[in-house]
């Protein structure tokens, strides 16, 4: 395992990019983004077992997809500190011929990327598919996928859900960003969706809940803990408790966030937050 | 005039499972999946000669087309069958995103589409789903005539790499197409040579023109029938060639005339070949229940419309 110090360098680090990627083009999503920094880097640093270099078809490694890929800018980060891609081209974050589009797609060949999401709820579907294909490749890596919380309000999430615990799609771990906050206001707000933990078991699904979804050290061992439960016949769910804004104080416990950019002043402040620890871009 | 003969009459969704029986005995990453419509779709010996490549999904559309989005991740190719309303319509986006855009190599398999579905009424009667689909960037998109053709078709699309929509239907219709033909994906079918009119056509209604062009015979004119089975991409120089020599075309298909063949092809015409044209599709209209048959005839899709149209649009040259 990297050692923590240097992990936690990364997460101050990837703040900062998820910032300066959104403010230099005064567009993007930051809040999601800086609640899932700490999920991220632990994923791509210590949880998944990744090859060196990137093929799309993903034989013989973990896989990990990103269903709601408005959170691009956290993804992009880590995916280019993890060595998919330089780290100098998130300078080309939203920018016209950039591989680095608004959300993730694999149409302009960006590595690291399997599939284009953004528009919401097909990102478990799409990770029951890979999944499937590994079992039928007899391939042991497992399939990890991100969601939001808001996300589950689209549809398709429930017959994804229903069909992979019918199914015993029993390699792959969905979490869950449940930072209670989406675009029009708390989720609780704009559509109450009751208790998940109780509606996944009640589909089927092995739920472990994540507390403190912004400490290194409670998501590694949390998901360490989901991949033991994984070749059990049930798929598992990670409701992973985060802040919004992580990282930034007024950027914290408000949807606000979701989809704006600081301004120069506001960068400032945040930044000051996060002093530089790897290097900028 | 050559002269097709009518083997026997059998439904194209047959033609599709028996390719699909032929791809599991011989393409190992072949994977079929369906949404609660196994013996619509003919699936059924897929079934049960590959129950490890076969995945029954439920009523769920939207979660099948995400599902096999997600299985060419690691080299499979998905077929997905299910109706052609709930193929397209319903699951747009999915196909949109996790499909065409992510540049997906499935194949998206769509029965009963058209009129032809018949008594379950407008609900099920797709003639939208070409349009919806050729409007998708990379997507090709084929509508097979008979049984033969939809099998060799079937075959054919598992060895073409990125996404396919592949539009059959419901009823036994002639079958006419050589069994053991190669399907060629974008490549237009000549099936009669003539001088004085083109008729191109898709699906259950090539059959109906090349009656309409015996009937034209008998009154004097001939006709250039080219079955375009391949809708997207369209085989544009077969069709500027056929109409350099007759000045005149008529398109027919069981679909609407917005978003149809006949829209692809006078595009075609415009950019490089103005040709007055006649459109046999329907009206910008909904369907309704009754028998294949009589729909149809009231929809105005049959040899006698394709008939009229070819000898209106002479009079237009």
């Amino acid at each position: 395992m990297a050692d923590i110090n240097f992990l936690n360098e990364l997460v101050i680090q990837v703040r900062r990019d998820i910032l300066r990627q959104v403010h230099n083009v005064n567009s993007g999503h930051p809040g999601g983004s800086l609640g899932c920094t700490e999920f991220f880097v632990a994923l791509y640093q210590v949880l998944m077992h990744r090859k060196d270099s990137f093929s799309l078809d993903g034989i013989d490694e973990d896989i990990f997809f990103l269903s709601n890929g408005h959170i691009s800018p956290v993804f992009y980060s880590v995916l280019s500190r993890s060595g998919y891609f330089p780290i100098e081209e998130l300078k080309t974050f939203r920018l016209i011929n950039s591989r680095l589009q608004g959300h993730p797609t694999t149409h302009e060949g960006l590595p690291g990327v399997r599939i284009a999401s953004g528009s919401l709820g097909q990102g478990i579907s799409v990770s029951i598919g890979a999944a499937q294909t590994k079992k039928l490749n007899n391939d042991p890596y497992l399939i990890y996928t991100l969601c939001g919380d808001g996300e589950l309000q689209e549809g398709q999430n429930w017959e994804a859900i229903m069909y992979a615990a019918g199914n015993k799609i029993d390699n792959l771990i969905v979490s869950v960003d449940l930072n209670g906050q989406q675009i029009d206001g708390s989720t609780n707000s704009v559509l109450p969706m009751g208790n998940l933990r109780s509606k996944f078991e009640a589909f089927g699904w092995d739920v472990i809940d994540i507390e403190e979804g912004n400490n290194l050290e409670a998501i590694i061992k949390g998901m360490k803990l989901a991949k033991e439960k994984t070749g059990k016949g049930k798929p598992i769910c990670v409701l992973l408790h985060t802040v919004m804004g992580h990282g930034v104080d007024f950027m914290m416990h408000t949807h606000a966030w979701h989809g704006i950019a600081p301004n120069d002043e506001q960068l400032e402040i945040a930044l000051a937050q996060n002093p530089e620890t790897l290097g900028d871009y | 005039m050559k002269k097709y003969i009518d083997s026997g009459k059998k439904d194209t969704r047959s033609g599709f499972g028996a390719g699909l029986t032929e791809l599991g005995k011989t393409n190992p990453n072949v994977v079929a999946l369906c949404a609660d419509l196994i013996g619509s779709l003919k699936m059924q010996d897929f079934k049960e000669n590959h129950p490890e490549r076969f995945f029954q999904t439920g009523v769920a559309e939207a979660n099948m087309m995400g599902i096999a989005a997600g299985m060419t991740i690691g080299g499979k190719i998905p077929f997905t069958g299910t109706f052609a309303n709930f193929s397209t319509g319903r699951v747009y986006d999915q196909i949109r995103q996790s499909i065409a855009y992510s540049g997906k190599n499935v194949k998206i398999c769509a029965s009963h589409a058209g009129l032809t579905l018949g008594e379950d009424g407008a609900t099920h009667q797709i003639l939208e789903d070409i349009g919806l689909m050729k409007m998708l960037p990379g997507m090709t998109v084929i509508n097979t005539c008979d049984y033969n053709q939809t099998k060799a078709a079937t075959i054919a699309i598992a060895y073409h790499q990125g996404p396919v929509y592949l539009r059959f239907g419901r009823p036994k219709v002639a079958n006419f197409t050589d069994e053991n033909q190669t399907f060629e994906i974008g490549k237009a079918f000549q099936l009669q040579e003539g001088n004085d009119v083109t008729i191109v056509a898709t699906g259950h209604l090539v059959w109906e023109s090349l009656q309409a062009a015996e009937a034209l015979h008998k009154k004097g004119f001939s006709a250039d029938v080219i079955n375009i089975h391949t809708i997207k991409p369209l085989d544009a120089e077969a069709i500027i060639e056929s109409v350099s020599k007759t000045g005149c075309i008529v398109t027919a298909e069981e679909h609407n005339f917005w978003g149809g063949l006949g829209e692809s092809v006078s595009r075609i015409l415009a950019n490089k070949r103005p040709t007055p044209q006649e459109f046999v599709a329907t009206q910008d209209t909904f369907g309704e229940s009754g028998t294949p048959e009589k729909l149809m005839e009231k929809y105005g899709l049959n040899a006698e419309t394709i008939l009229k149209a070819t000898l209106k649009v002479i009079t237009r040259k």
